[in-house]
Order: structure tokens, then C-alpha cells, then sequence
């Protein structure tokens, strides 16, 4: 059985999803290009790993398929560390 | 319609509302991401979802798919994110603070430079610096309320 067990609701759920993370995903990017500092790309990266971990969970949903789990760990991993090791060292006129 | 297709049925409808709520807060975080006016109140709007977002989307996933292993690995993310994200938030807001890069006209209340008794660096400390001055006696905010 794939899909969701909702009829062709399912289908038209994940779409209305992943259409919503896209959305959220340029607003995200155009911040972490625009900065203006190293911090404001740090948290809009960090944003953009809950974006890919909804789309990730969107996924194994609509596919029924657990597959793609372990990346969420691998994302919630490194997402800490990356942002963790910039602030660590973010200088005062990093820009 | 079993029993069983019916729990089925209901935990699939619960999925979906959870991750629908997962992406929506998703969403308003990156809209605030986008939108709000310095590191601070940006920090703020996504830092939201770095918990409950992933807790929502997590419900989903396990409601959906119901296997002991999926369930175990969503535990695992939750835990890890909850345990990391406000460490992260915490040490991006410090750097922010120390490095002069949050809107001193935006703040209502400036406790920090209270608690290190001393005026709000203009142009923030010098990297690596750390703040040990100690606070006046009697200062505002030096009993750490």
C-alpha cells in the first residue's frame, strides 16, 4: 500500500506541502544571501534544516516509505554543530 | 470497517494534521526569517520551530508509518533537537551580542549590560573577548532575578 490511506487527498495534501516548504525555503535562502552578517546566515541555515527535515517527514509520509529517517538525525546533527562552530567563532566584523 | 482499520484511519488523519502543522510553523518561521528587522528577533521566529516544529513533524512521521524502528528514530531526532537547538539559539544570541550586532533601538530592556555593569558596547568586544567585569553593588539586575 502506498499513499496515504486518505483517497487522492493525500496526494493533494503532500503537494499543498512541499508547495508551502518551497515557499519557506527561498524566503530562507534569499535571507542567508542577503545576511547582512555572518549570524543572520547562520540562522536562516538553520531554518532551512527544519525546512529539509518537514520536507523529509513530508516524504516518508506520502511515500510510506522510512527509507529517508536516518537523514533527519544526520541533519539535526549537523545543523548544531555548523551553527554552534560560526557563532563560536563569529568576529566582530565578520561580515 | 474493524476496529483496527478505524484506529488506522485515525492515526493517519492525526499525521496529517501534525504535519500540516509542522509545515505551517515552518513556514512563518521562514517568513520571519525574512522579514524581521535584525539577529535577535530573527533568531527568535527560528528558533520555534527548532522544537516544536520537529516534535510536530515527528508525531506525523510516527503516526503514519507505526513501525518500532521509525518511532525509535524520530525519539532519537526529538531528543537530539531538543537538546541542541536551544544551545545553538543561546550561543548564536551571545555572539550576536557580544560582536555589537543587535539594534540597541530595538530593545526594550538591555539586562545583559546591566548584569556586567557597564555601558552597552558601541561596536561590541573584541573577538574571543569574554565580559568579567564584575557588576557594581546595588546594580539594576545584579541579583540575577
Amino acid at each position: 500500500m502506498t499513499g496515504l490511506e486518505l483517497g487522492g487527498a493525500g496526494a493533494v495534501l503532500a503537494l499543498l506541502a512541499g508547495g508551502a516548504l518551497l515557499l519557506a525555503s527561498v524566503c530562507v535562502l534569499f535571507r542567508a544571501i542577503v545576511g547582512p552578517t555572518v549570524l543572520d546566515r547562520v540562522v536562516a541555515l538553520d531554518a532551512l534544516v527544519i525546512v529539509l527535515v518537514a520536507a523529509f517527514g513530508v516524504h516518508a509520509v506520502a511515500a510510506r516509505d522510512a527509507s529517508t529517517l536516518p537523514i533527519l538525525v544526520v541533519l539535526a546533527l549537523v545543523g548544531f554543530v555548523g551553527s554552534v562552530s560560526v557563532a563560536r567563532f563569529a568576529a566582530k566584523d565578520s561580515r | 470497517m474493524s476496529a483496527a482499520e478505524v484506529a488506522a484511519r485515525v492515526a493517519d488523519v492525526l499525521a496529517v494534521v501534525c504535519l500540516g502543522l509542522g509545515v505551517a510553523l515552518a513556514l512563518v518561521a521562514a517568513l520571519g526569517v525574512l522579514r524581521l528587522p535584525d539577529v535577535l528577533t530573527r533568531l527568535h521566529a527560528a528558533a520555534k520551530p527548532q522544537a516544536l516544529g520537529i516534535v510536530l513533524v515527528a508525531v506525523g512521521v510516527a503516526l503514519a508509518l507505526r513501525t518500532p524502528v521509525v518511532v525509535g528514530v524520530v525519539v532519537l531526532v526529538v531528543v537530539l533537537q531538543l537538546v541542541t537547538a536551544p544551545v545553538a539559539a543561546h550561543m548564536i544570541g551571545r555572539a550576536a551580542y557580544r560582536t555589537g550586532k543587535v539594534r540597541q533601538d530595538l530593545l526594550l530592556v538591555d539586562e545583559l549590560s546591566q548584569l556586567e555593569g557597564r555601558t552597552p558596547p558601541e561596536g561590541g568586544l573584541p573577538d574571543g573577548c569574554t565580559v568579567a567585569g564584575t557588576p557594581e553593588p546595588g546594580a539594576q539586575g545584579s541579583d540575577l532575578r
